[in-house]
């Protein structure tokens, strides 16, 4: 059953934003949340949220699937409201008890909120149209230039992609484990906190023994198969800008000049 | 360079030493002796032996994953001792490796197809080109955009097979690759490495336990002790029955069986590997019309079942009843698939029910529904009448009355020693120190694990000693009915037959209900009395082991397949000779085949 589960949240459709260069879209992402803390007004939230808007039309996905990336922070975002609804302080707007909502609060909680939701849901398309593995690749060719640096980039990615193959597997695993164990009469559910605690260890200790079992048989099939680092590999699907995504360069730059001029002139 | 042989091995030998923290050599095992060995271009050659004989460790010395302690080892002619070797013979001699989980790269087929090409360095184009073609050749096209985890066992085994050939080696090592697969997953596997040797030239070695799979090679080493005990052409490896089973491995059912015949005073060829083979030495070389009139010998078959029939219906009161049971995964979300489909069944107390059925059939789910891990979607579920989910029942007691040892249990053995392990079941039912600790002994007693074993630590046990300490952890909570998914998985012969002969003892002498669920037919038809063969969450056929195997065109109809006895014994029936087809094991087999030709001779 765990099987079934795709990681992350990427959502399988065909669209422009799809077939974009992973590298556009996690470049991208990073231009649209800078962009959210140029702008200063609503005129400009305005801007945002149009371009955010015109993103999700064209990215196919249904709408209720881009809220789910929400629910995750909807606590978050209550408590940034409330708190900054009530300890700003300024002119008084109502009073009752010991609490004062100001205009300036009122103000701030809303940009703030507003803030918020558009950074969640605009590095929510980047994920949902983006598979974890072109995410992984687009890491590894954006963090290129940290090599001279020494930093193993191309290293760190391959564990990022084994990590995400073996998530499900691992899953489904804890699953069996936590079985036999209470088919041996174990107790998951009740008891205090510590005991809870110690009952993990029968699922833990067989889940990390299992997880160097695994580790070492595939270092043992990835050097079968001739692996030795990123020297000298070719790759199968390598990343090439085409023209779609220098349009898409084009008219995220259009994009952030937009955002700047609103912020100077309005 | 094209006169060399594929494989050559000179004395080659294998010290593995284990090193204590301060890296003194604390102790040294020799896994490989002195072994001589040569491989032709373009054989297919199957390395046979039990678990710890030293295959494996050959295996990697083929791919250059490990290097020889003493000898050498020469693949296509190169010294694998020589580091500058090092990448050209991992590329020619690619290796597949049992686990078919543990060996896949990529998060796409195709992706992991790709992965050995992008490590040579061959061009994108081309690795595209090579991706496509090998994912031809092993017929599993189609699936190049999937995600592996969706595929069934011989699907990735395939998959793993591929991202070899992408390689375009010229030898392909496999280290067990069926031996965590269904039949039908076997199948699939053991077709494509023949298609590989056929079509594509490629030299096959494949190392196995099971003795099918090695019939068909051109040639045939055994390994015992890390030494090469035999080798030669299946014929001749084969002949040496006793000397096989000296060493704990299987014969070809045929094979036995002739050898049974010679006991009983049959003069026939040696060597004999296939039921053709075995007929053909008996002097029936024709296929005979059936005259449609039942065998002298259909006599003794009916009142012979007749006997059997009636000790299964002899009135044992229920243990277990399933009523009308239905189970739906996912229910409700786009992925829902059923498992199990209004399943009605009735074991009754101390009985031995083999459950038979291939990947999917939804004999998992059934074991887990016995002990209440799973609650049916419908129906329900009753123990010694009661149902496990009414009123008054009692979980945890459930658990310890229905004892189930899931498939590989050494994977959940967790407790720094063998003993403290198999106390967590009593310590679970709140037990007393003392009294875990005795149930702890006599439930390594009676899986057979000596005193020596109690303080080690799990972790160190060899494969089928873990799993009989695994089992101990169930049987110490003295559960009433065992409940048993693939016991025999991924172990030797010599482990199989152990843990078979300890279910058959837990079942005759301490009359513990035993179920054991299998996809072996082989398995067990030599031992339960009861087979109840499921298919796509329904019973397809229940009854004794004669009675299902009697329709062995049915079970193949469902993927499966009755033991290879029965077909031997069909053969012979086809061509004439007056046998009955119900034997289970070489020795009845061999004995019906006499008495058959007694009969004839007297009728001349």
């Amino acid at each position: 059953m765990f099987r079934e589960i795709t990681l992350g949240q990427y959502y399988q459709t065909d669209s422009v934003l799809h077939r974009l260069d992973p590298r556009v879209k996690v470049l991208g992402t990073l231009v649209y949340i800078i962009s959210l803390f140029v702008v200063k007004d609503f005129a400009g939230y305005f801007y945002a949220g149009i371009f955010l808007g015109l993103l999700i039309v064209l990215s196919n996905v249904p709408f209720r699937y881009v809220l789910h990336g929400m629910r995750g922070i909807l606590m978050l975002l209550a408590f940034t409201v409330v708190f900054n609804l009530f300890l700003t302080p300024g002119r008084p707007l109502v009073h009752f008890w010991k609490l004062t909502i100001t205009y300036e609060g009122v103000d701030f909680a809303s940009k703030m909120a507003i803030r918020l939701t558009f950074l969640i849901i605009g590095s929510t398309m980047m994920t949902l149209t983006t598979t974890p593995n072109q995410l992984t690749d687009a890491l590894e060719s954006l963090m290129g230039p940290l090599k001279v640096l020494h930093v193993p980039v191309h290293e760190i990615a391959m564990m990022m992609s084994i990590a995400l193959r073996f998530i499900p597997i691992l899953t489904e695993e804890t699953d069996k484990i936590k079985k036999a164990q209470m088919a041996r009469g174990a107790d998951f559910e009740s008891g205090r906190l510590t005991a809870r605690v110690r009952s993990m260890v029968p699922i833990l200790v067989p889940l990390f023994v299992s997880a160097f079992r695994r580790a070492n048989d595939l270092a043992l099939a990835m050097e079968a198969r001739c692996y030795r680092g990123s020297e000298g590999r070719t790759r199968m699907k390598p990343l090439i800008y085409r023209r779609k995504d220098i349009a898409a360069y084009t008219v995220l730059a259009v994009y952030f000049a937009g955002a700047i001029a609103v912020r100077v002139f309005f | 360079m094209g006169i060399a042989e594929m494989v050559r091995t000179r004395g080659l030998s294998h010290r593995y030493e284990r090193k204590d923290e301060e890296g003194n050599v604390e102790s040294v095992v020799e896994a490989l002796t002195d072994v001589d060995l040569d491989i032709q271009r373009g054989q297919f050659v199957a390395v046979l032996g039990h678990n710890g004989s030293g295959k494996s460790t050959l295996a990697k010395h083929i791919n250059a994953l490990l290097f020889p302690t003493g000898g050498t080892v020469c693949i296509d002619g190169m010294d694998t001792n020589d580091a500058q070797n090092l990448w050209k013979v991992r590329q020619e001699a690619g290796m597949v490796f049992q686990n078919p989980d543990n060996q896949i790269i990529g998060q796409v087929v195709e992706e992991d197809v790709g992965f050995g090409p992008e490590n040579l360095g061959v061009p994108t184009a081309e690795i595209w080109e090579r991706v496509k073609e090998s994912l031809k050749i092993v017929g599993m096209e189609e699936y190049a955009k999937r995600s592996p985890n969706r595929l069934s066992g011989g699907q990735k085994q395939r998959v793993s097979i591929a991202g070899v050939l992408a390689m375009h080696p010229k030898c392909i090592i496999m280290d067990e690759p069926t031996a965590m697969l269904d039949p039908g997953g076997r199948r699939e596997v053991i077709r494509a490495a023949r298609a590989l040797n056929d079509v594509e030239g490629i030299t096959i070695i494949l190392i196995t336990h099971y003795m099918e799979e090695a019939v068909c090679a051109d040639r045939v080493f055994v390994m015992n002790e890390g030494r090469l005990a035999m080798q030669g052409t299946p014929r001749e490896v084969f002949s040496r029955v006793d000397e096989l089973r000296a060493i704990h491995l299987d014969v070809p059912q045929a094979t036995l069986l002739s050898s049974e015949l010679e006991k009983g005073g049959l003069k026939l060829e040696k060597g004999i590997l296939t039921r053709e083979e075995l007929a053909e030495a008996l002097g029936l070389t024709e296929k005979v019309k059936t005259s449609g009139k039942p065998a002298a010998s259909d006599v003794s078959l009916h009142s012979e079942e007749a006997g059997e029939a009636a000790q299964l219906a002899k009135a044992r009161e229920d243990i277990l009843t399933v009523e009308n049971v239905s189970y739906l995964y996912d229910q409700g979300s786009a992925m829902e698939s059923c498992a199990l489909k209004d399943l009605t069944l009735h074991i009754p107390e101390g009985q031995f029910t083999g459950f038979i059925g291939h990947t999917g059939s939804g004999k998992s789910t059934l074991v887990q529904l016995l002990n209440g891990l799973l609650e049916p979607t419908s129906g329900r579920i009753l123990y010694r009448g009661r149902d496990i989910r009414g009123e008054g029942s009692d979980r945890r007691k459930l658990r310890s009355d229905v004892g189930l040892v899931f498939q590989y249990p050494e994977y959940q053995l967790f407790e720094a020693d063998v003993l403290t392990d198999v106390m967590f079941g009593p310590k679970n039912l709140g037990l007393t120190a003392q009294e875990q600790e005795q149930r702890a002994r006599e439930a390594l007693a009676q899986v057979g694990l000596e005193e020596k074993y109690y303080s080690q630590s799990p972790f160190e046990l060899s494969g089928g000693e873990k799993r009989r300490a695994a089992i101990a952890g169930v049987l110490a909570m003295h559960p009433e009915v065992l409940v048993l998914d693939e016991p025999t998985a991924g172990l030797d012969p010599a482990g199989r037959d152990e843990i078979l002969e300890l279910l058959k003892t837990l079942h005759e002498r301490d009359g513990k209900t035993v179920l054991l669920v299998s996809h072996s037919m082989e398995d067990v038809a030599r031992y339960v009395e009861r087979i109840v063969v499921l298919d796509r969450g329904t019973v397809f056929r229940d009854g004794t082991p004669r009675e299902v195997f009697q329709d062995s065109a049915g079970l193949e109809k469902i993927g499966l397949a009755a033991p290879e006895i029965t077909y031997i014994m069909q053969c012979l029936r086809d061509r004439g000779l007056d046998v009955p087809v119900h034997a289970l094991t070489a020795e009845e087999a061999a004995a019906e085949i006499l008495a058959a030709r007694g009969r004839g001779q007297g009728g001349v």
